[in-house]
């Protein structure tokens, strides 16, 4: 179900870290809380995130969401895939990342792996 | 049941004209246009004789549904019916242009002078301007006097504004518009500002904390004093966001709980119309220290004059044309006069009153998530076993429109799962209330019995289940032959 290559936030986002570069998205179980997706406002290449803080927007029919970075950093990559096909995340969000950011700041203590955001999840219901 | 209702494309015929113009006698006019500017096409619009053009838009219009044709129960957006001696008694104000010399306006100006005593009398501000033209242009007002507040001081450093997650949304947005970064902190389980979270948010850099109360749950910030003074300490300013003043007037006050700056929506509280029949009125409200920053221009007396003072260097300007919606303010000052002090106590009284009656009568029916006393609206869900059979929110507000109501707020606040927001309002009368109580409790009866049904309404109306998924993601905004 939670893949275990990964790490996760509080607030229902992945984030898989390769070296410098952290590639973030959200969880399946955020993409069904929010409902059918219908619009992603993706960061731009070049924009900086900060741990914590909100890096993207993504829109259901019933609200909008701020998306929270994991990381401090520069973003290098985005899927701009999304911009024409929201739905992907609904259909596959472990599978489809929404930025990588080369990141020089990372807090490991607040992440969680696998298992413990199974039983986040649980705790949080 | 149904109707098939012909959109104005569908009843076109070509040749049909509602109008008849003489010829054209100026031949040469076309040529006075340069040819990159002319049309190559005719423009594609329906055509239609008068008779059924003023039958299409009159039998449209007998569809909208409103207060005066039944209950709105709309959390968080004080949908009061609007009494008609206002409608009545504002139009004596129409045959004023708005660019008389004050002079000869002074009716007028001593209208709007009254007003704003009155709302620094509700809300405990020292003074108030009426120009904002809605809430979130007063939101936006507001928070322009914090930063010039901040920047006047020499301190510029202070760039963060401070929103709780339960904000209603147009509090990061309107911070965001005048050049704040917006900080969200996560609510308490009660629903109300996390004080904890509260403190280690604020700092060398908060400008200020925006802050409904009672909060968008319905439910009265009790810690209000103590979130004051954190703010005030760490250097910043309160905002106070005024959508849900309809629960406390007469009975507490912003500037006595610690407010610097508010906004308060005419509206919503002051029974104006809104919603297709506005348009809104958001005047702003200070505590002294912030009078310097007030748009201009300000009502003063001078002599045994009403005048328009222009002369305030640190003004954060002009923000509206003229001086504010002024129909929609002359209508809300006829309301507060009607109602009186006592009026004003009694009507937020009963709102709470309502609103509780509901939320007393739905449990055990619906779920409760914040299951304590609640102010002038209810958040209300669905109960597990409605959830297992499939039956959403959603699915409720349609069942409801079926049965003749228009829906509560659905899926806001944010912070509650499958949330459903009802707000009655003061004038609605016990039978209203019983009545629509009972359709909730048909619908949740329905769901065991039959939830097809209630998957399938709204079946009374034109349309019945947008796509709301394709339309959103798809949108088509002109009409296409198919």
């Amino acid at each position: 179900m939670v893949p275990n290559d990964r790490k996760y936030t509080r607030d229902h986002e992945w984030v898989m870290v390769e070296g410098s570069i952290a590639k973030m998205g959200i969880t399946a179980h955020a993409a069904e809380a929010l409902g059918d997706i219908v619009y992603v406002e993706l960061p731009a290449v070049g924009d900086e995130t900060t741990a914590g803080e909100s890096y993207c927007v993504v829109e259901s029919v019933k609200a909008s969401s701020s998306v929270f970075s994991a990381v401090t950093g520069t973003v290098v990559e985005v899927n701009e895939e999304l911009d024409g096909a929201p739905e992907m995340l609904n259909e596959d969000a472990f599978g489809n990342f929404i930025a990588a950011v080369e990141f020089t700041e990372i807090n490991e203590a607040e992440l969680m792996d696998a298992e413990e955001y199974e039983k986040f999840c649980e705790e949080e219901a | 049941m149904r109707s098939e209702y012909k959109l104005i494309f569908e009843r076109s015929h070509e040749g049909r004209r509602a109008y008849d113009l003489p010829k054209c006698d100026a031949p040469d006019a076309m040529n006075e246009i340069p040819e990159c500017f002319r049309a190559e096409s005719e423009l594609a619009l329906p055509e239609l004789g008068e008779v059924d053009l003023v039958r299409h838009f009159t039998n449209l219009s007998r569809r909208n549904f409103g207060v005066d044709n039944g209950f709105y129960p709309l959390g968080s957006c004080t949908m009061k019916y609007n009494p008609k001696i206002n409608e009545e008694l504002a139009p004596m104000f129409d045959d004023v242009h708005p660019l008389l010399e004050p002079e000869m306006a002074q009716g007028c100006l001593a209208l709007m002078a009254d007003m704003e005593h009155m709302l620094c009398e509700i809300c405990g501000m020292d003074a108030f301007t009426l120009q904002p033209a809605a809430g979130a242009h007063g939101e936006l007002t507001g928070l322009m006097h914090i930063r010039a507040y901040h920047e006047h001081r020499g301190d510029f450093e202070r760039k963060v504004m401070i929103v709780p997650d339960a904000a209603h949304g147009t509090n990061p947005a309107s911070a965001a518009m005048a050049g704040f970064k917006v900080k969200e902190i996560k609510s308490a389980p009660d629903g109300g500002v996390d004080l904890d979270a509260l403190r280690a948010a604020v700092g060398p850099d908060t400008a200020g904390l925006m802050l409904t109360n009672p909060s968008t749950l319905g439910l009265f910030e009790r810690n209000i004093k103590e979130i004051a003074k954190i703010v005030h300490e760490a250097g910043g300013l309160l905002y106070y966001d005024g959508a849900n003043l309809n629960a406390i007037m007469g009975i507490v006050r912003p500037g006595d709980m610690g407010f610097d700056v508010m906004h308060i929506n005419l509206h919503k509280t002051f029974s104006t119309p809104h919603g297709g029949g506005g348009p809104g009125s958001g005047p702003v409200g200070v505590k002294s220290h912030l009078i310097p920053f007030m748009p201009v221009p300000r009502i003063e007396q001078k002599d045994d004059m009403l005048v328009l003072n222009y002369d305030k260097p640190d003004s954060i300007g002009k923000i509206k044309s003229f001086y504010g919606n002024f129909g929609v303010i002359a209508k809300a000052y006829c309301y507060i006069r009607s109602l009186g002090g006592e009026g004003l106590k009694e009507a937020s009284e009963n709102a709470v009153l309502n609103a509780n009656y509901v939320m007393n009568k739905l449990r055990g029916i619906y779920d409760i998530p914040h299951d304590r006393t609640c102010m002038h609206e209810c958040v209300v869900t669905p109960t597990e076993e409605m959830m297992k059979n499939e039956i959403h929110t959603s699915d409720i507000a349609k069942a409801l429109i079926d049965r003749g109501y228009h829906p509560p707020t659905i899926y806001f606040p944010l912070i509650v799962h499958e949330a459903m927001m009802i707000e009655p309002t003061e004038t609605e009368s016990r039978e209203t209330l019983d009545e629509f109580v009972e359709a909730m409790r048909g619908i949740a009866e329905q769901v065991k019995t039959d939830a097809a049904a209630i998957h399938a309404a709204p079946v009374t109306t034109p349309v019945g289940r947008p796509d709301e998924v394709t339309a959103a993601r798809k949108p088509i905004v002109k009409y296409e032959e198919e």
